[in-house]
C-alpha cells in the first residue's frame, strides 16, 4: 500500500491550473524528491496533501486516507517543515518543542519520551535554553525538524528545507532524513539543488503544473526523451566559456548548450563530434547526462513544442 | 474533532511571548497612566436633549405649564413620567434619564397663593458636563417663570436643584471611569491584532495550519492571555483612579470586573477580525487606531450620545466601549448593581461571541 498516492490530482486557483493531473505513488520509507521551477506546483501539491487546498479533480490519498475527508486525521500523522521553519524566535528551543508537542496533543509521558528522542536525534541539547532567534541557520533547521517530528509522524514533508543553509548543515540534515527513513518514515522533499535531488530514491519533475518526469535518478538520466537517438552529451572545457557558448549555440547540430562551472555541456548530434571539436578548438569529452541536463532537455522540448 | 483543539498550547505559548516581550507589558501598564493624567481633566461642551423624566405629584394646569417650558427648552428631552421617588431614582441609576424634574403635590396651590412653590431638579452628577448645563438651564428657566408669574417682582417659584451622584460634579469623576474602558479596548484590540499578524509575517501561522490545531483553538488561545492582561490593566487603572484621582467606587467592584470579561473578549474579537484583514503589522496598527476614534468620540466618553445625530447614535450602539463606559459610570458613580446593568453585560457577551466566531470563520476561509 502506498503511503502517498495521487491520481490525476488537479488544483485550480481561479483560471490558473496550479497542479495538472499529477499522479504519483510513494511507498513507506521512501525519500521522494519533487523538483521544478518556482511556481511549478510543488508546494501546492504538499498543501493539497495536508488538506489545505481544494482539489478540483482527481484524488490525493495519504496513509490510505482521502485527504479531503480526513484532513484532521491526516494532519495528526504528518510533519511539515518549510524553508521558513515556523519557529517562534522569542521562545527558547525547549519552549518551541514543547509548544508543538502541545499542538499535537502529546500526553505528558509521551512528550517526555519523544522530547528526549528528538533532542538526542538532532543533538540540540546544548542549546535547549537558548532563544530560537539566536541560533544559526543550521541549528534553526534542526530545531524545525525536531518540532516537525515530535509527534512521530509517518510522513514528513520538507518544503525546500535547505534553502539558505550552509553545505555542512545541509549534509547533516540529509543524514537525519536517511536515519529516519531507515526507521520507516516517508519523506517528500522539494528542492532546487540537484545534488540533493540525486540523494533522493526517486524524483519527480514538475514543469508548468505537470509532472513531466518520474523515476529513480538513473532511470531519468537514461530517459529516451532526454537522450534522443543519434545525439550525445559533450563537455567542452575552454577558458572563455561565455564567448564559446554563444557560438556553440549557433551551430546547426547543437540542440542545447549550457554552462556548467568552467565548462559547457552541449547536446549535439553524435555524428558531428569532429565538427564540434573543430568549431571550438578543443576536443569535447563525451559525458553521461546529469539530472540537470535531463530537466533542461525536457523543459526545452516542451517549450519548443508549445 | 474538537473545534477548540490547540487552545491550551496556543495560550501557554502566548503567555511566554508576553513574558519575553517586556515592552508590551510596560506599554499596557504605563501608557494608561500617562493618558489618564493627560485626559483626566475637564472638557466643557454644549449639551442638549438631556434625557429627563418628570415626577408630577399632582398634575394641574400650573404644573403642565411648567413642564411645557422644560419641553420647549432644547436642553431637556422629556422621556416620560414617573409616579414615585423610587421609580425616579431607578430611572437615573439605570442611566435611562440623567435629569428628573419633581413637582410637589402642593405646587399649584402655592402658585395661587403666590409664595414658596418649590420645583426640584434632580441631576445625575456622574456626567459633569451634562449636570452643569442642566443646573444652569434649570435656574434660568425658573427665573424666567418667576418674571412671568409675578407682577410684584417677588419670586413665587423656588428652585431646588440637587445633584444625585458625584455631588461636587468633579470632571475626573466623569472622565476617568470612561477612560478605563477606552484605554483597555484600544490596547487589547491592538495587541491581539499584532500578535496574529506577527505570526502571519513570520510564517508560523502557515506551520500551524498543517497541524491539528483548529482555527477556533488558535483564536481563543491567542485571546486569553490578552484578556487576562486587559483585566489586570483594568484593575490597575481603577486603582490609580481611586488613589490618584480620588474617585470613589459607589457600586460593587465585582460587577465592574464581571462585565469587564465579555467586554475584553469582544475587544479581542475585534482585534482578531482586524488580524484576518491586515497583511502587515503596520496595517494592523493603522486599523487598530482606526477603531480608536469612534470608541472615543461615539461611545459617549466625551460627547453625550443623546447629542449625536441619529445615524451616529446607531453607530455608537455597535461599539463595545459604549456599553462598558455605561457600566463603569453606572457602578463607579451611580452605584448601579448587576441587576440594573445586566443588559450591557448581555450585549457585550453577544458581541464577544459574534466577533470571535466571525474571525474564526474568516480565518478558516483564508486557509482554504
Amino acid at each position: 500500500m502506498p503511503v502517498i498516492e495521487t491520481k490525476d490530482l488537479t488544483i485550480r486557483f481561479g483560471d490558473f491550473t496550479a497542479v495538472d493531473k499529477v499522479s504519483m505513488s510513494i511507498e513507506r520509507g521512501e525519500v521522494f524528491g519533487l523538483l521544478g521551477p518556482n511556481g511549478s506546483g510543488k508546494t501546492t501539491i504538499i498543501k493539497a496533501l495536508c488538506g489545505l487546498v481544494k482539489i478540483a479533480s482527481g484524488s490525493g490519498r495519504l496513509l490510505d486516507l482521502d485527504v479531503r475527508q480526513h484532513a484532521a486525521e491526516v494532519r495528526q500523522r504528518i510533519g511539515y517543515m518549510s524553508q521558513r521553519f515556523g519557529l517562534y524566535e522569542d521562545l527558547t528551543v525547549r519552549e518551541n518543542i514543547e509548544f508543538y508537542s502541545g499542538v499535537y496533543g502529546l500526553s505528558a509521558e509521551r512528550h517526555a519520551r519523544r522530547f528526549a528522542d528528538v533532542v538526542a536525534l538532532t543533538t540540540i541539547t546544548p542549546y535547549l535554553d537558548r532563544r530560537a532567534g539566536q541560533l544559526s541557520g543550521g541549528w534553526k533547521q534542526r530545531l524545525a525538524l525536531a518540532c516537525a517530528i515530535i509527534h512521530s509522524p509517518e510522513v514528513v514533508f520538507l518544503d525546500e528545507p535547505t534553502a539558505g543553509i550552509d553545505p555542512v548543515a545541509r549534509r547533516a540534515l540529509w543524514d537525519l532524513v536517511f536515519l529516519l527513513s531507515g526507521q520507516g518514515v516517508t519523506f517528500l522533499v522539494t528542492t532546487h539543488y540537484m545534488d540533493e535531488a540525486e540523494r533522493c530514491g526517486r524524483v519527480g519533475y514538475l514543469y508548468n503544473s505537470k509532472l513531466i518526469a518520474l523515476g529513480t535518478v538513473d532511470e531519468l538520466k537514461r530517459l529516451p526523451a532526454a537522450n534522443p537517438p543519434g545525439t550525445a552529451r559533450f563537455e567542452i572545457n575552454c577558458p572563455n566559456v561565455m564567448e564559446v557558448l554563444a557560438s556553440v549555440r549557433l551551430l546547426p547540430y547543437v540542440h542545447e548548450a549550457t554552462i556548467f562551472g568552467q565548462s559547457i555541456h552541449a547536446l549535439a548530434d553524435l555524428s558531428a563530434a569532429s565538427a564540434l571539436a573543430a568549431a571550438v578548438n578543443v576536443t569535447p569529452r563525451l559525458i553521461e547526462a546529469s539530472l540537470e541536463d535531463v530537466f533542461v532537455t525536457l523543459t526545452n522540448q516542451i517549450r519548443n513544442a508549445a | 474533532m474538537n473545534r477548540f483543539s490547540g487552545t491550551v498550547p496556543m495560550m501557554r505559548k502566548e503567555f511566554l511571548h508576553l513574558r519575553r516581550d517586556q515592552g508590551t507589558v510596560i506599554f499596557a501598564l504605563l501608557i494608561p497612566v500617562v493618558q489618564l493624567i493627560i485626559f483626566g481633566f475637564a472638557l466643557n461642551l454644549n449639551v442638549r436633549q438631556i434625557p429627563t423624566v418628570v415626577y408630577d405629584q399632582a398634575p394641574s394646569q400650573r404644573s403642565r405649564e411648567l413642564i411645557e417650558r422644560f419641553r420647549a427648552a432644547d436642553t431637556f428631552a422629556i422621556r416620560g413620567h414617573v409616579t414615585s421617588d423610587e421609580e425616579l431614582y431607578r430611572e437615573i441609576r439605570q442611566g435611562h434619564a440623567q435629569v428628573a424634574l419633581k413637582i410637589p403635590a402642593d405646587f399649584a396651590d402655592r402658585v395661587l397663593e403666590g409664595r414658596g412653590a418649590t420645583v426640584q431638579l434632580l441631576v445625575d452628577g456622574s456626567d459633569s458636563t451634562v449636570s452643569g448645563t442642566a443646573l444652569m438651564v434649570f435656574s434660568s428657566l425658573i427665573l424666567l417663570e418667576n418674571q412671568r408669574l409675578s407682577n410684584s417682582g417677588k419670586p413665587i417659584l423656588e428652585a431646588r436643584p440637587a445633584v444625585l451622584f458625584n455631588p461636587a460634579t468633579r470632571s475626573p469623576n466623569f472622565f476617568v471611569p470612561g477612560l478605563v474602558a477606552v484605554l483597555v479596548q484600544i490596547m487589547v484590540i491592538l495587541l491581539v491584532a499584532l500578535s496574529v499578524v506577527r505570526e502571519r509575517e513570520r510564517g508560523t501561522l502557515d506551520q500551524l495550519t498543517v497541524t491539528p490545531v483548529q482555527p477556533l483553538g488558535v483564536m481563543v488561545g491567542k485571546m486569553i492571555p490578552y484578556v487576562v492582561l486587559g483585566f489586570l490593566e483594568i484593575c490597575w487603572v481603577l486603582l490609580i483612579m481611586r488613589v490618584v484621582f480620588d474617585v470613589p467606587i459607589n457600586g460593587s467592584l465585582a460587577t465592574l470586573l464581571l462585565i469587564a470579561i465579555p467586554f475584553l473578549v469582544a475587544s479581542s474579537g475585534i482585534g482578531l477580525l482586524i488580524s484576518t484583514k491586515a497583511q502587515s503589522q503596520a496595517e494592523a496598527f493603522q486599523m487598530s487606531f482606526g477603531t480608536m476614534l469612534p470608541s472615543i468620540f461615539l461611545s459617549g466618553y466625551i460627547f453625550p450620545i443623546n447629542n449625536m445625530p441619529t445615524q451616529f447614535q446607531y453607530l455608537s450602539k455597535i461599539i463595545p466601549t459604549t456599553y462598558y463606559i455605561d457600566v463603569t459610570r453606572g457602578v463607579i458613580l451611580r452605584g448601579a448593581s448587576l441587576s440594573e446593568l445586566w443588559v450591557n453585560g448581555a450585549v457585550l457577551t453577544l458581541m464577544a461571541v459574534v466577533t470571535v466566531a466571525l474571525a474564526a470563520r474568516q480565518f478558516q476561509r483564508q486557509l482554504s
